[in-house]
């Protein structure tokens, strides 16, 4: 559903993506791995329209997304989450996940001032779906809450809650275990599996190994900007340049 | 739940809709408690204020940008209907809608080029704007009156029913004023309020929600300059005298330390802002002599130590402290 050919991004000349190729397939969970700075993030802004990529294409179920802007793509159809937190602090709960619905909630300054009877059942129906959407992330109980008071694993699954309420059609996620302990580590692992049995296709960036064979139908692994390998993650865990660019760094830092 | 907790609860849920009711009660009833024409002048020219600061209350705190022009749409609403009402003798009410049409378009033209850079550029270009328009106003003798002002424009009125006396005034403006509060409650509580409010915490992440943050900022802008202009309208034909003092960039500055007095988008700030700003130096002559410096202090101090404005400031201190107080009692 998601292809990208020969996608290149460079920073005043250095590459931080080299002509990376590779598919994300729908209904499927692809794991998108790599050391520190490989360009993972990078590739995420790229696809979400935050960069431009210097030459390739980016295509989404038909459709160019290179030179498009980041709302034009969001309102395609593809969520996704920040390495680094990006909620909104003096929002509750609720409106932060709520605010993942803003494509079906209207645009018209002017209608919305009028608050007519259509806006109100529609903003109705909306509230039940992040309600509902909190309560699939276990934070029903946290609805009200200004998510300044949150601590750091509730926030993560505020921000998987606020990615996935719409259903869009492709979510990208960025490192969303990042700093959680083990225990808040497997309930997002559990969120996602859970996710990927409903039929969401997910591109997953992440470096928590277990959590990525876990789930993962296909990993693609990056290394300096370049798609190293690509596959299925057992053909990955036994590729001889994935242990040498990947796994030898984590001894290494170990 | 006891009786007492079911009445708390209905108080919470319904607080907005009580505190609009509760205000228009207190509002329609005012001038049978207070008759003396000063004060009622006082108090309108707050309803006046409230009018702009709540619309410039939406750019500033859910835009996140800053005007020091709205003097000028102001300005342009208060000239623009004293000559299409005394030059060309239009009927007052459609003149107020047409000037204010103009007025938007004026904001696009000034909004689009310049709210398409990231930074303060529409800081600049409306605080130079409104010297432009403050110039032409001085002037432009024939048509403006220049310095000496712009008499006799037309009193108000609605059938036969002329507004011109204070009372009068007191029941037409803050008829406006609580127009422009309610549109923007509705606004703020709305789903295109949320991609507002997305767009004020994060622009990379309200994009990526779908927001089309460049459009947003614009029609927010033109927006908050459309209830200028009917405040400006509102302010000739109430004063039926306007000069070009009222609409200078210190005019300016004062409506944005309201709204930062009254809180970054917080809508009811607005009016504790426009309230606060025209009583404190009627009661406190320290604010009447150095106006200026004491207004410039506030506006350093307040965004010092509250970046996001004195009451919502205070408010978002106070509630975060209670709700992890709360949090750390049910845990123990
Ligand atoms: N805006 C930018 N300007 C210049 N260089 C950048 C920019 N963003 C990223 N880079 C560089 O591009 C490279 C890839 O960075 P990126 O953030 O995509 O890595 P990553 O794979 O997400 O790493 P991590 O695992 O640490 O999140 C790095 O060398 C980084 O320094
Ligand atoms: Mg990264």
């Amino acid at each position: 559903m998601l292809h990208l050919d020969e996608v290149s991004k460079k920073f005043g000349g250095l590459p931080a993506l080299d002509r990376v190729c590779f598919s994300v397939p729908r209904g499927r969970v692809t794991a998108l791995i790599g050391p520190n700075g490989a360009g993972k993030s990078t590739l995420i802004n790229c696809v979400t329209g935050v960069l431009e990529p210097t030459s390739g294409s980016i295509r989404f179920a038909a459709q160019q997304l290179v030179g498009r802007p980041p709302h034009a793509i969001a309102r395609l159809g593809i969520a996704r989450t920040f390495q680094n937190l990006k909620l909104f602090p003096r929002l509750s709960v609720l409106d932060n996940v709520l605010t993942g619905l803003t494509c079906e909630a209207g645009r018209s300054l002017t209608m919305a001032m009028l608050r007519l009877p259509y806006l109100r059942h529609r903003e109705r129906q909306l509230k039940l779906r992040a309600l509902e959407a909190l309560d699939r992330f276990g934070l029903a109980d946290k609805a009200r809450l200004p998510v300044a008071v949150l601590a750091y694993g509730d926030k993560k699954r505020v921000e998987l809650a606020r990615a996935c309420v719409a259903e869009p059609q492709l979510v990208l996620l960025d490192e969303p275990v990042a700093g959680l302990n083990a225990d808040e580590t497997a309930a997002i692992g559990e969120q996602l599996k859970r996710l990927r049995g409903a039929g969401q296709t997910l591109l997953l960036v992440e470096h928590d190994m277990e959590l990525v064979m876990g789930i993962a139908d296909q990993v693609v692994v990056l290394d300096s900007g370049r798609c190293i390998a690509r596959g299925t993650p057992d053909e990955v865990r036994s590729n001889p340049l994935v242990l040498e660019a990947y796994l030898g760094q984590m001894e290494a830092t170990a | 739940m006891t009786a007492k907790e079911k009445i708390l609860y209905f108080i919470y849920l319904h607080r907005t809709g009580l505190t609009v009711t509760g205000l228009t009660l207190a509002l329609v009833l005012f001038p049978l408690f207070e008759d003396n024409p000063y004060t009622l002048g006082l108090t309108n020219l707050i309803a006046i204020y409230v009018i702009i600061v709540v619309g410039l209350n939406l750019f500033i705190g859910y835009a996140g940008q800053i005007s020091l022009g709205h003097a000028a749409f102001f300005g342009l609403g208060a000239y623009g209907s004293a000559i299409a009402t005394v030059t060309f003798g239009l009927p007052a009410w459609p003149a107020m809608a047409g000037v204010a049409l103009l007025v938007a378009l004026v904001a696009l033209l000034v909004g689009v080029p310049t709210l398409r850079l990231s930074g303060h550029y529409l800081a600049m270009a409306t605080l130079g704007g409104n010297i432009v328009v403050h110039t032409v106003m001085l002037q432009w003798d024939q048509v403006t009156g220049g310095p000496s002002g712009f008499p006799g424009i037309p009193f108000l009125s609605i059938g036969g029913f002329v507004f011109d006396d204070e009372v009068r005034l007191h029941y037409l403006l803050w008829s406006f004023a609580l127009l422009a509060l309610l549109l923007a409650l509705n606004l703020v509580r709305s789903g295109v309020g949320r991609g507002l409010a997305a767009l004020a915490g994060d622009e990379t992440a309200a994009a990526a929600l779908g927001v089309d943050t460049r459009r947003a900022k614009i029609k927010v802008f033109v927006l908050s300059a459309v209830f200028a202009s009917i405040a400006g309208s509102l302010f000739a034909h109430c004063y039926s005298f306007i000069s070009p003092d009222s609409f200078d960039i210190f005019a300016s500055t004062d409506l944005a330390i309201m709204v930062v007095v009254g809180g970054m988008g917080s809508i009811w700030g607005s009016l504790i802002g426009a309230g606060l700003l025209t009583l404190l130096p009627e009661w406190i002559d320290v604010f009447e002599n150095y106006k200026d410096l004491v207004h410039g202090l506030v506006l350093v101090l307040i965004l010092m130590f509250l970046p996001r404005g004195l009451m919502t400031g205070l408010y978002e201190m106070i509630r975060n402290r209670w709700v992890l107080k709360g949090q750390k009692n049910a845990a123990s």
